[in-house]
C-alpha cells in the first residue's frame, strides 16, 4: 500500500489553509501515480495471456493494424477485455463507495441493494422461459433484473416514511435479495440449462464478453459516474448527519435519491456485464479510504481508479496462474480477502 | 403483589402460552407431514401408529420412512433458532448468525470437496462439511483475535474469508459436471430430503444435550446484553462465558449442517419473530427454539409438497418465507429500527 498514515478527518471548509493545500497536492500526486499504474496494468493485460505476444505486435495492433492472427487476439479479445475491466471496475468501486457512505456502513457492498439476486433471477427466467443461452442475449435481462430489484428495495426501504432510512434500506436489501435468490436458485435447480448459465455468470469474469457489449456498458457506466460526480458534496454533508446537512443548505432527500440512482445504474450495469463481483465494491473503497481520508469526493475518485487496477490485476493473474483460466471474480476475492483481513487487523480501522 | 411483579408474571404467562402454541403447531405440522405422501394417512392413523397401533405397512411407512425427517425438522429448527438467538444477542445485531464467522460457507467448501474428490457418500459429505465449517470458524476467530475479539474486526475478517471461500465454491461448482454441480447446489441450499434414522439420530443425540446447556446459559446471555461491566458486576466472567456460548451455538449449527447442509434464515428469523410474539425486550432462547422448530417443519412440508413430486431443498423455502416475513416486518414497523 502506497499510503502514508491516515490523515485526520478534515472539516471541509472553504478557507484553503496551507495544510489542506499540501494535502490536496499529495492526493493529486497519488492520483496521478494510480492512473499511471492503471495504464501500465492495462498495457500489461494486452501483453500477458495464454499465447505470448511480443510488445511490438501489440504496438502494431494498436496503431497500425494489419489483421494478422496475433493482432486479432489483441484487438478482438484482449483490448475489449481490458476496457470492460476498467469500466466495470470503476463502476463497482464507485458504487461500493456510494453505498458505504449512504448506509454509513463500511461493510456494505453494491450487492446490498439486491442487484446480484435480481440479475440472477432475471437470467434464470431468460434462460428458462425464453431459451436464451447466449451471453449477449441475457445481459439485458440481467440489467433489467438488477435495476428492478434495486428500485424495489428503495421503495420498500422508503415505504411509510418520507425519509430514506439507511438501516431499513440495508434490511430490505438483505430480505429482498434472499427471496429473489431463493426463487432464482429454486427455478435453476429445476432447469439444468438455466443452472449451467447461472453458475457461469455468478463467478464473475471478463472473458468472452464480446466487444459489442462495450458501447452500451460505456454509456450506462458514464451516466452512473456522472450522477455520482454530482453526489460528492451531498455525501460530505450527509456524513455530518441529516440535521447538519440541512443546516448547510443541502436537501438530504434529493441527494439520497440521486445517490440511489447512481448506485443502481453503476452496480446494475457492471453486474450485468461481468457477473457478481460485489466483493470488489466492498474492498476497493476500504483501500481508497486509506489514501483519500474521509472526503467523499476524493474517496469516489480513488475508488474509481483503484477498483479497475484490482480487477485487471486479478484478470491477468487468473490468465496465467492455471492452465485454462481462473475467472477474475475468483482471483479478485482470493487476492482481496487477505488485503481486507490485513486492513481489519490494523490497529485503527479507518472510519467513514 | 407489586405492579412490576404482576407485569412480569403476565409477560411470563404470555411467553409460556406462545411457546406451548408454537410447539403444538410444530407437532401438528409434523404429523401432517408424516401423513402426506404417495401413501396418504390421516392424522388419526399417524397418531395411532405413533402410539403403537397400525398395520405392518403403516408402521414401516410412518416409523422407518417418514418420522426421521419430521423429527429432524423439528429438532434442527429448534437448534438453529437457539443458535441464531445466541449470536444475535452476543453481537447485538439482528442480522447476527453463525454465518458471521463463515460457518455455512466453509461447510459448503468442505462438502463440495468431499462430493467432488471422494464421490460424496453421506458420511464423506458430513465429515467434509464439519471440517470445513469448524476450520473456517477457527481461522476467522484466530485472524480476528488481537488482545480480545473485537466485534467489528470479527465481522470484517469474516466477510473477507467468506468471500474468498465463496469464490472457491463458485469455481468448484463451475468446474464440476452439471449433475454433480446440481447435487452439490441442493446440498448447499440445505435439504432434509431422504433423511434416515442413521443420519438423523446421531445429530439429534448431539443436539439435545447441547441445546439444554445453551438454554441453561440463557440467563448469562441476558446479563451479557447489559454490557461487560454490568455483567462482571453480576458475577459473570465475560470472555469465558462468551466463548462458551459461541462454542455451544456453533456446535448446534454444525450438527444440523452435517446432516442437512447449511439451511439459511431460520437462525436469522426465528429469534426475531419469537421476540415479537412474546413481547419480550431481549432475545429469549426458549421461544426462539419453539419458533425455529415450527418454521423449519412448516418450510419442509412446503418444500415436499409444493411442487410434488419434485422435492425442493428446504433452505430455499426458509429463505423465501424468512425474507417475505422480514419485508412485511419492515413495512409494518415504519421508520423504527428493528431492535
Amino acid at each position: 500500500m502506497a499510503s502514508a498514515p491516515v490523515p485526520v478527518p478534515e472539516a471541509d471548509s472553504s478557507r484553503v489553509s496551507g495544510d489542506t493545500r499540501r494535502r490536496t497536492g499529495r492526493r493529486v500526486t497519488l492520483l496521478i501515480g494510480a492512473l499511471v499504474l492503471l495504464v501500465l496494468i492495462a498495457l500489461g493485460s494486452l501483453l500477458i495471456g495464454s499465447k505470448p505476444i511480443p510488445p511490438h505486435t501489440v504496438w502494431a495492433a494498436l496503431f497500425a493494424p494489419d489483421g494478422s492472427p496475433d493482432q486479432a487476439i489483441i484487438l478482438g479479445s484482449r483490448l475489449p477485455r481490458a476496457i470492460l475491466g476498467i469500466l466495470a471496475g470503476a463502476a463497482l468501486g464507485v458504487a461500493g463507495a456510494l453505498v458505504q457512505a449512504f448506509t454509513r456502513n463500511p461493510l456494505a457492498e453494491p450487492g446490498l441493494l439486491g442487484v446480484n439476486a435480481g440479475a440472477s433471477l432475471a437470467i434464470v427466467l431468460a434462460v428458462g422461459t425464453f431459451g436464451i443461452t447466449a451471453y449477449s442475449g441475457y445481459v439485458w435481462f440481467a440489467f433489467g433484473g438488477a435495476a428492478a430489484a434495486a428500485a424495489l428495495v428503495a421503495l420498500i426501504g422508503m415505504r411509510g416514511t418520507r425519509r430514506l432510512d439507511p438501516a431499513r434500506l440495508v434490511l430490505s436489501g438483505v430480505a429482498l435479495g434472499a427471496v429473489l435468490s431463493g426463487i432464482g436458485t429454486g427455478l435453476a435447480l429445476l432447469n439444468p440449462s438455466a443452472f449451467d448459465q447461472l453458475r457461469a455468470w455468478t463467478v464473475g469474469s471478463l472473458a468472452d464478453r464480446g466487444s459489442d457489449l462495450l458501447a452500451p456498458v460505456a454509456i450506462t457506466v458514464g451516466i452512473g459516474l456522472l450522477l455520482a460526480a454530482f453526489t460528492g458534496r451531498g455525501l460530505n454533508a450527509l456524513a455530518l448527519g441529516e440535521d447538519a446537512a440541512r443546516g448547510l443548505g443541502y436537501h438530504p432527500g434529493r441527494s439520497r435519491v440521486l445517490i440511489l440512482l447512481a448506485i443502481t445504474v453503476l452496480a446494475g450495469s457492471a453486474t450485468a456485464a461481468v457477473g457478481a463481483i460485489g466483493f470488489l465494491g466492498l474492498m476497493a473503497p476500504h483501500l481508497a479510504r486509506r489514501i483519500s481520508g474521509t472526503d467523499q469526493r476524493w474517496l469516489l475518485v480513488f475508488s474509481a481508479v483503484l477498483a479497475p487496477i484490482i480487477l485487471l490485476i486479478a484478470d491477468v493473474i487468473g490468465r496465467v496462474i492455471l492452465p485454462g483460466e481462473l475467472e477474475a471474480g475468483v482471483t479478485c476475492a482470493l487476492i482481496g480477502a487477505p488485503v481486507l483481513v490485513y486492513l481489519a487487523r490494523r490497529k485503527k480501522v479507518a472510519g467513514l | 403483589m407489586s405492579v412490576t411483579h404482576r407485569v412480569r408474571s403476565r409477560s411470563r404467562t404470555r411467553t409460556l402460552i406462545v411457546c406451548v402454541i408454537l410447539l403444538a403447531l410444530a407437532l401438528l405440522v409434523g404429523i401432517i407431514m408424516i401423513g402426506s405422501g404417495d401413501y396418504p394417512l390421516g392424522p388419526d392413523r399417524v397418531l395411532g401408529v405413533l402410539f403403537g397401533g397400525g398395520s405392518d405397512l403403516e408402521r414401516s411407512i410412518v416409523l422407518s420412512w417418514r418420522a426421521p425427517r419430521a423429527l429432524a425438522a423439528i429438532v434442527f429448527g429448534a437448534a438453529l433458532g437457539v443458535s441464531g438467538g445466541v449470536f444475535q444477542s452476543l453481537t447485538r445485531n439482528p442480522l447476527g448468525s453463525p454465518d458471521v464467522i463463515g460457518f455455512g460457507t466453509g461447510a459448503y467448501t468442505g462438502a463440495l470437496l468431499a462430493i467432488m474428490l471422494v464421490g460424496g457418500s453421506y458420511v464423506a459429505t458430513s465429515i467434509g462439511a464439519l471440517a470445513g465449517g469448524l476450520g473456517t470458524a477457527l481461522l476467522i476467530y484466530f485472524l480476528a483475535w488481537r488482545r480480545g475479539s473485537h466485534g467489528y474486526r470479527l465481522i470484517l475478517v469474516g466477510i473477507g474469508i467468506s468471500a474468498a471461500l465463496a469464490a472457491i465454491n463458485q469455481w468448484l461448482v463451475l468446474r464440476a459436471d452439471i449433475e454433480v454441480a446440481m447435487a452439490a447446489a441442493v446440498w448447499g441450499a440445505g435439504s432434509l430430503g431422504g433423511t434416515t434414522w442413521a443420519q438423523a439420530l446421531p445429530a439429534i443425540l448431539v443436539i439435545l444435550p447441547v441445546l439444554a446447556l445453551t438454554l441453561a446459559g440463557g440467563r448469562t446471555l441476558g446479563m451479557l446484553e447489559l454490557g461487560d461491566d454490568a455483567a462482571q458486576a453480576l458475577g459473570v466472567r465475560t470472555e469465558r462465558a462468551r466463548l462458551m456460548l459461541v462454542v455451544l451455538a456453533v456446535a448446534l449449527t454444525a450438527a444440523v449442517t452435517a446432516v442437512a447442509g447449511p439451511i439459511a434464515f431460520v437462525a436469522l428469523v426465528a429469534p426475531q419473530l419469537a421476540r415479537r410474539l412474546t413481547g419480550s425486550a431481549g432475545i429469549a432462547l426458549i421461544p426462539a427454539a419453539c419458533m425455529g422448530a415450527f418454521l423449519l417443519v412448516t418450510a419442509d412440508l412446503l418444500a415436499q409438497r409444493m411442487f410434488a413430486p419434485i422435492q425442493l431443498p428446504v433452505g430455499l423455502v426458509t429463505v423465501c418465507l424468512g425474507g417475505v416475513y422480514l419485508l412485511w416486518l419492515l413495512g409494518r414497523e415504519g421508520s423504527k429500527r428493528l431492535r
